[in-house]
């Protein structure tokens, strides 16, 4: 079943009189307990992409539809529901607040989501424990490493339990151990929890994690294509 | 969805976790709300004083002097004229509906000795009726009669200072002093009233009878002549009907033709003190006011201070939209955040004003005092600064763009 049905989709930013048509009208579906990659040069437009798919844009023209629902249609508070509940967001420079532990940025997005009190506790602390930092769970990110941080947002993407998790560039501030450790934990996240995952990378070795690659040039998608079978970059 | 609660508490942690600049930015609301609740302290408690002065002197007085004034000040003559008799009062008394107690006054300062200590002080030449026109009562002996009056009997009710400054703590009843040489018996002790509303001491007095004050003490132009008459009129509604009854009866009496002006004036003197009160109200509003201006400009405080941090958490604020922040969620976010600033600010600026009015108590002997509803009025009015001020910041954080804030470096 298709979890996000693109229907060209263009994007169209306007500054100081110049126009950039950063998405040329992509049309593409990617189905629930996908894993895929969107590659291409900077500048292509991939986070672009990334930006409507998560709903914190909508497109100039054109559809896009997540879990069936046309997105283009909803309101500012539409969009945050749409956020909260159905998509789960890792950065590439991990987007923490620096002034929380790391149990209470787990526990952020349910506190726009309603959850009381002492769920969110419950909830945050299992979602730590599957990224393998429970023990953690009082550091500030200041007292986490990179790999760890990121662990951290992963966790904060999970705990509300969307059905996407979407990925810019997720391992771009990383080295290549601890890249290597997210990618294991996305796709445990995808295998084992049956996540749908959308990833942003230029780098084939972390491309290579995903099951399927579309690649971006110039606002318009150039190939999309299987990948018939990884083993990671042994 | 976010709670109240929960919002507060995470306002609440980041205001701590800028404790400097939050300190700074209620700064003005605590000096605002401060000089408010001390300036209205100050007003409150100068009123009430007057308030306390119009009870002490009786309600409901009128005060006729000889001569006239007119409002031009053509003519300012209240006073210098004598044309004001014992007769005038007896009449006063018996023929004017509206009035209910009339006290003629003849006074004037003199030695006083008693053995071979002496005082000086006013001596006031009056009637019985003073006591129930200006509210006297004696805490030993008995006060004047009318026996006394007809009688020029040679008696004295002497006020408690001078009672302490001749006998000390010695029982003066009884006793004979001696008024400009003239000796005179004490019958009574008056009870004490303090100081009246111009600084001076209500009890150093004596009263003796009007006819004695005239033949023996106080020269006078003509034999039943007197200074001044009050009058108690019989309620508050009867105030103005005493003052055209006595108006009417004294032109008569003293045979003043249409077109002639009065030679006596008749004041109001209830009057003149509730104009003192009204003028000290409209002072307390001004005060008021004048520090609700620093009320305002602490106010301009915790908006700058909030544009700041607004701008400055661009980035937390994107994080929180991209987790699922709605724009409201944010806005009451800031809202609560610069309410907070500003009540915690009043809280601590009504202490400061307590303080204030405290020390304006102790070093200008000023007497204050501190109602309820100037702290209420305080405190709700720095909690309306702060939803006000912060409005507009907490609006500008709530119209971000989740993509440009996660971008903010
Ligand atoms: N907010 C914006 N305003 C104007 N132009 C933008 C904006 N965001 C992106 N662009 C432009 O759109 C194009 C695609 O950008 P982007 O999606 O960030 O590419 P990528 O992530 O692939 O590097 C670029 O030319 C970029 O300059
Ligand atoms: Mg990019």
């Amino acid at each position: 079943m298709a979890l996000i049905e693109a229907e060209g989709v263009r994007k169209v930013y306007r500054m100081d009189g110049v126009t950039v048509e950063a998405l040329k009208g992509v049309t593409f579906s990617i189905n629930e307990g996908e894993f895929v990659a969107i590659m291409g040069p900077s500048g292509s437009g991939k986070s672009t992409l990334m930006h409507i798919l998560g709903c914190l844009d909508v497109p100039t023209s054109g559809r896009y539809l997540l879990g069936g629902v046309d997105v283009g249609s909803l309101s500012r508070d539409g969009l945050a529901g749409i956020r909260n509940s159905k998509i789960g967001f890792v950065f590439q420079g991990f987007n923490l607040l620096q002034r929380m532990s790391a149990l209470e940025n787990v526990e952020l997005p349910m506190l726009y989501g309603g959850v009381p009190s002492r769920e969110r506790a419950e909830k945050a602390l299992a979602a730590l424990k599957t990224v393998g930092l429970e023990e953690r769970k009082g550091h500030r990110p200041n007292q986490l490493s990179g790999g760890q941080q990121q662990r951290v947002a992963i966790a904060r993407a999970l705990v509300n339990d969307p059905p996407l998790i979407l990925a810019d560039e997720p391992t771009g501030n990383l080295d290549t151990k601890t890249s290597v450790e997210v990618m294991e934990l996305l796709v445990s996240l995808n295998e084992e929890h049956g996540k749908t995952i959308v990833l942003v990378t230029h780098e084939p070795d972390i491309a290579s994690f995903s099951k399927r690659i579309i690649r971006v040039l110039d606002g318009s998608i150039s190939s999309d294509e299987v990948v018939i079978k990884h083993d990671g970059i042994a | 969805m976010m709670g109240l609660l929960e919002t507060a508490k995470i306002s609440l942690r980041s205001l701590w976790a800028n404790k400097m600049r939050s300190g700074l930015a209620i700064l003005g609301v605590i000096i605002g709300v401060g000089a408010v609740i001390a300036m209205i302290a100050v007003g409150r408690g100068a009123s009430l004083q007057i308030e306390s002065h119009i009870s002490s002197m009786g309600s409901n007085i009128l005060i006729i002097v000889p001569g006239t004034t007119t409002s031009g000040g053509v003519r300012m003559g209240a006073g210098t004229q004598q044309s004001l008799s014992l007769d005038d009062a007896i009449a006063i008394e018996e023929e004017c509906s509206a009035v209910s107690h009339v006290s003629p006054e003849l006074s004037g300062v003199a030695q006083v000795v008693y053995g071979n200590r002496n005082w000086s002080t006013g001596v006031i030449g009056t009637t019985e009726g003073m006591m129930d026109v200006h509210n006297w009562s004696v805490s030993s002996g008995r006060f004047l009669t009318d026996q006394d009056v007809r009688s020029s009997t040679k008696v004295a009710v002497i006020g408690e200072t001078v009672a302490y400054e001749l006998f000390g703590s010695a029982n003066p009843v009884g006793e004979i002093i001696r008024i400009k040489k003239v000796p005179f018996q004490v019958v009574g002790v008056l009870a004490p009233k303090g100081q009246s509303a111009f600084g001076s001491d209500q009890d150093d007095v004596i009263f003796v009878p009007v006819t004695t004050a005239q033949k023996r003490l106080f020269g006078t132009p003509f034999p039943r002549m007197v200074r001044r008459i009050s009058v108690k009129a019989r309620d508050a509604e009867s105030i103005y009907l005493a003052q055209e009854q006595i108006t009417a009866l004294l032109r008569q009496r003293h045979r003043i033709g249409p077109n002639q002006d009065d030679d006596f004036t008749v004041r109001n003197l209830t009057q003149a003190m509730e104009a003192a009160q009204q003028s000290t109200q409209a002072m307390t509003l001004l005060l008021g006011a004048i520090a609700s201006v620093s009320l305002l400009v602490g106010g301009i405080g915790i908006m700058n201070i909030m544009l700041v941090s607004v701008t400055e958490r661009t980035r937390e604020i994107g994080i929180r939209m991209a987790v699922g922040a709605r724009p409201r969620d944010i806005r009451l976010q800031f809202l609560i955040e610069a309410f907070l600033l500003s009540v915690i600010g009043g809280i601590a600026g009504i202490a400061l004003g307590a303080l204030l009015s405290q020390t304006l108590v102790l070093l200008f002997d000023w007497s204050t005092s501190i109602s309820p509803s100037s702290i209420l009025l305080a405190f709700g009015f720095s909690g309306f600064v702060g939803v006000f001020f912060g409005f507009y910041p907490a609006y500008k954080a709530s119209l971000m763009d989740p993509i440009e804030a996660l971008r903010y470096e």
